[in-house]
């Protein structure tokens, strides 16, 4: 942070957020107006003055962590791009949101990778996506999508290649039901158009220089590649995307020195499918299950983020009932026992990663598999549980874990619910959890394996939007679950991890005392399941309608997920009776933006830290390209 | 004293190694010999060793809100007025709700009005996009789709084999009532009535008394009972013609057809073995 500390003389005494705007908006009236839009909140900034007022925001308000910046399209509704940015204190408390406007042709708004340095990912996806030039940025390229593509397909009036109708249910569905397959109405190859100014001759061309540099990476490829004979020992190596410790398709280019790795540049998108566009086709319902596929170890954590923001939008209409404790109290459990399997996950790949192959990750597996497995006998799948619904729940936990045999399947399991879960908790995870500390917290070789690897510093960690166990390993007590609580964490009694150190170790303590507080939640879940027994997941007894009207307005849902903050930013355009499908839908992924400071944190170690770094970073494929 | 964190550790692997042992000899190496009787007990919670289940040899059967492709339901053969009947009333719902829209339904008409009538004339699911969300049935105001349980379909031609039609889909009621015995008494006492809401009203009107059946009572769990005479019914061993398959799903290529009769072998096979060891199967 190119400003660390505050003057106290410069601190303003704008504590709440309406304080802030106000201060904002008499300070500089002008450049700055309330954004009245029905169901809207925040401030829309002239873009002239973004950065200087963005700067004011972060060292005077004291707004130092920029959680989401992403753009809208307003084709339609006033015809103009916005940027919206989402800032918090790491002290705690609510959002300031403000926006930047432009024109939709030449799109042009300054850059704020000189204030947040965790802009610069966002400002990459949304010139991707969405065709918006950031004046001041240091390296805007795209990102998810290849140089090769034509157009910035979250505009709306981009369309797909298997385009069938501007939103679902599609008509041809029903009544009239011409089954079709998608490729056959849009011939595959037929259905693609290529920018005019790419050169498809070029695509063939596999020399080195043409290999890196149509990634437009930060990686200055020529400098190094020019020079001739072996004078130089700096050399690119590319890792990548089909790499055993890359946790999926996920690319690094790196210089190295010698074993010294001198720069570092992520390269992702392998695994895009413009799940944000999906998003704004499906109704609001459609999307949940596609949630679950974002970060697919944690789908509990995806579903909770997504229903918290459309019930958020759901409460500023008329004739809302919030959920009712017993299944705010489920969604605790469920969203907490996702938690335990993400970090179990998360620590044993890590330790694959950094060489103690499967046996430990197999070890944790077990109770992984457990928790798995009541989750398919409540949600009715392992891992794509699409369990969390407006207002509700898909069903309430059944009496009984049991299985029915058949002719194929014949082991069959018949548990009591309460008395699994019961036992899970109170033995079986605490003992996993005391069981994985024995093997690993003293364990020489991990300690000098991660201990001052991969430092990320507590300024850093802050101004590069990290989060989750990433930004507590560095020394900032953030989670969510205490600085903005939700659901009924308020009322629970947990610590928020924290390490200082900012390592690879730190990271993996961080997570093993979020094993450990997780339990502690679970043990108060437990009783509070008993004494609502036979409540109503629903508050007034009967499931949601299953295409919901969703009032006008915007609304940004957030949780603690185990990679870190997962938001979703949900724009509703609806008249009067509501909308069936988002306007725009937004994901912040994690995993995504914890990869940002990536380069930072790696340079001047070794490749194999590399590595090891990755897995502490702790990402999924699944969420980090969408 | 440096090492001291590696020998700990290391003895929790071996803690690991002879747990897991100790427990097969604690059950006799039983799980070797296709037993099921203690398959409960050790992947439960108190088991300490690291157990796998042996797929494909062993395959847990799934719980009952296991979602994995949905079927639909038609009456049973042997119901007394509607038999082979669709629960559906095509009303488009589970087209409406499926999120990545794999399901088409034509709707059906009165050949001479040209008016809709309450029932599907063709259905499709595209299993390839199929996401196995199960909102259809969730959704379904009949009762009339339902997820199915069986998840093995490896089939080797994406385009022939991928679309299920109304044929391929349809599985009678008894099949539903095997696979998740507890959900369809709970639909049951939800719609009120074993029957079909749209017939079960009909009764009610008295336009026929004769024509449906009264409402089972609801004391018992009679669904249970059922189930096991379903599955027994068309348990292959006992089957001397070939009855009605469990799964309801008349095969519909050749390729389907063959894959069919290799399950059906095998599933001879083994019940013949189970019977041979005097086990339940
Ligand atoms: S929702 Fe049920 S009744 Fe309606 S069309 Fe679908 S299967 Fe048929
Ligand atoms: S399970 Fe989901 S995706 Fe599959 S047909 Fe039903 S609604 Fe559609």
């Amino acid at each position: 942070m190119d400003n660390p500390a505050l003057a106290p003389e410069r601190q303003l005494d704008a504590t709440t957020i309406d304080e802030a705007t106000a201060y904002l908006q008499s300070e500089y009236a002008g450049a700055v107006t309330a954004d009245d839009r029905e169901g809207y909140q925040g401030v829309i900034i002239d873009r002239a003055r973004l950065v200087e007022i963005a700067r004011v925001i972060r060292d005077d308000l004291g707004f130092d962590y920029l959680s989401s910046a992403t753009a809208v399209d307003y084709l339609g509704a006033g015809d103009h791009m916005e940027m919206v940015y989402h800032a918090y204190r790491t002290s705690g408390g609510g959002a300031l949101v403000f926006k930047a406007q432009a024109d939709r042709e030449n799109t042009e708004i300054p850059s704020l990778v000189s204030v947040w340095s965790g802009a610069d990912f966002q400002e990459r996806e949304a010139w991707d996506l969405m065709g918006i030039r950031f004046p001041g940025h240091p390296n805007l390229k795209r990102i998810l999508m290849w140089e090769g593509f034509h157009g910035h397909p979250l505009r709306k009036d981009w369309r797909e290649a298997y385009y069938e109708e501007e939103q679902k249910p599609f008509d041809s569905r029903w009544p009239g039901g011409h089954v079709h397959r998608a490729e056959e109405k849009n011939v595959f190859g037929k259905n693609v158009s290529y920018p005019p100014e790419i050169d498809l001759n070029r695509l063939m061309d596999t020399s080195e220089s043409a290999v890196y540099q149509s990634l437009g990476l930060g990686v200055d490829v020529e400098r190094i590649m020019d020079k001739d004979g072996f004078e130089t020992n700096e050399l690119v190596v590319n890792m990548g995307p089909h790499h055993p410790s890359t946790h999926g398709v996920f690319r690094m280019v790196l210089t190295v020195d010698g074993e010294t790795v001198t720069s570092l540049e992520p390269v992702m998108g392998y695994l895009h499918r413009n799940h944000e566009k999906i998003g704004e086709r499906n109704t609001y319902l459609h999307n949940i299950p596609f949630t679950d596929r974002l970060d697919y170890i944690s789908s509990m954590g995806n579903n909770h983020g997504y229903v918290l923001a459309v019930e958020q939008l759901m409460s500023m209409g008329r004739r809302y009932n919030p959920p009712t404790y017993r299944c705010e109290a489920l969604r605790v459990m469920m969203v907490e026992l996702s938690r335990i399997v993400n970090h179990l996950w998360a620590i044993g790949f890590w330790l694959n990663d950094i060489g103690a192959f499967f046996t430990p990750v197999l070890y944790f597996v077990q109770e992984r598999e457990r928790i798995l497995d009541f989750f398919e006998a409540v949600a009715g799948s392992r891992m794509m549980c699409n369990y969390m619904r407006f207002g509700g729940l898909f069903a309430d936990l059944p009496e009984r874990i049991k299985s029915v045999s058949n002719l194929t399947n014949d082991r069959v399991r018949d548990y009591n619910t309460m008395q699994f879960l019961t036992e899970m908790i109170n033995e079986r995870i605490p003992r996993t959890i005391d069981d994985l500390e024995r093997l690993l917290t003293q364990n020489e070789i991990l300690l000098e394996r991660s201990i001052g690897v991969g430092v990320l510093s507590r300024d850093d960690a802050i101004n590069y939007s990290a989060a989750g166990p990433l930004l507590r390993g560095s020394g900032v007590a953030y989670d969510i679950r205490r600085a903005e609580p939700y659901s009924i964490y308020p009322e629970l009694d947990f610590d928020v991890a924290v390490e200082e150190e900012g390592d690879m170790y730190a990271r993996y303590r961080v997570r093993v005392a979020e094993l450990r507080e997780s339990v502690r939640i679970l043990k108060q879940i437990l009783p509070r399941l008993e004494a609502t027994a036979g409540e109503s997941i629903w508050a007034d007894g009967k499931p949601g309608a299953y295409a919901p009207r969703i009032p006008h307005g915007e609304a940004y849902g957030r949780v603690e997920n185990g990679k870190g903050e997962l938001g979703y930013y949900l724009v509703s355009a609806g008249g009067r009776g509501g909308s069936a499908n988002p306007w725009r839908y937004h994901v912040r992924a994690p995993s995504f933006i914890n990869l940002t400071p990536m380069g930072i944190m790696s340079r001047g170690y070794k490749v194999a830290d590399i590595v090891g770094i990755l897995g502490s970073i702790d990402i999924v494929l699944g969420e980090t390209d969408r | 004293m440096y090492g001291t964190g590696l020998a700990k550790g290391l003895l929790l692997t071996l803690r690991h190694f002879v747990e897991s042992y100790a427990d097969d000899i604690r059950y006799g190496f039983r799980k070797y010999h296709h037993s099921t009787d203690n398959f409960a007990i050790r992947q439960g919670t108190k088991t300490k060793g690291v157990i796998t289940v042996q797929y494909p040899d062993e395959k847990v059967a799934v719980p009952e809100r296991f979602r994995f492709l949905p079927f639909l339901i038609v009456e049973d053969e042997d119901h007394p007025t509607r038999a082979g009947k669709d629960w559906c009333t095509s009303c488009g719902i589970c087209a409406k709700v499926c999120p990545p829209q794999c399901i088409w339904i034509v709707r059906g008409s009165d050949p001479n009005t040209g008016r809709p009538v309450p029932d599907p004339e063709a259905f499709f699911i595209d299993i390839d996009i199929c996401m196995n969300c199960g909102y259809c049935a969730e959704y379904c105001p009949f009762d009339a789709i339902k997820m199915d349980h069986d998840y093995e379909l490896a089939s080797y031609n994406r385009t022939t084999h991928h679309i299920h039609d109304k044929k391929r889909l349809s599985k009678p009621n008894s099949y539903w009532r095997g696979i998740a015995p507890t959900r369809a008494y709970e639909e049951m006492l939800a719609r009120g009535t074993w029957e079909h809401k749209d017939a079960a009203k009909e009764a009610r009107r008295g336009t026929a008394s004769s024509r449906s059946q009264p409402p089972r009572p609801a004391s018992a769990q009679p669904a249970v009972a059922e189930a096991a005479a379903a599955s027994e019914a068309s348990a292959p061993a006992e089957a001397t013609a070939p009855a009605p398959s469990v799964e309801g799903a008349t095969p519909w290529s050749e390729d389907d057809a063959k894959r069919e009769e290799r399950r059906r072998k095998a599933l001879e096979r083994k019940a013949r073995r189970a019977a041979k060891r005097g086990t339940a199967f």
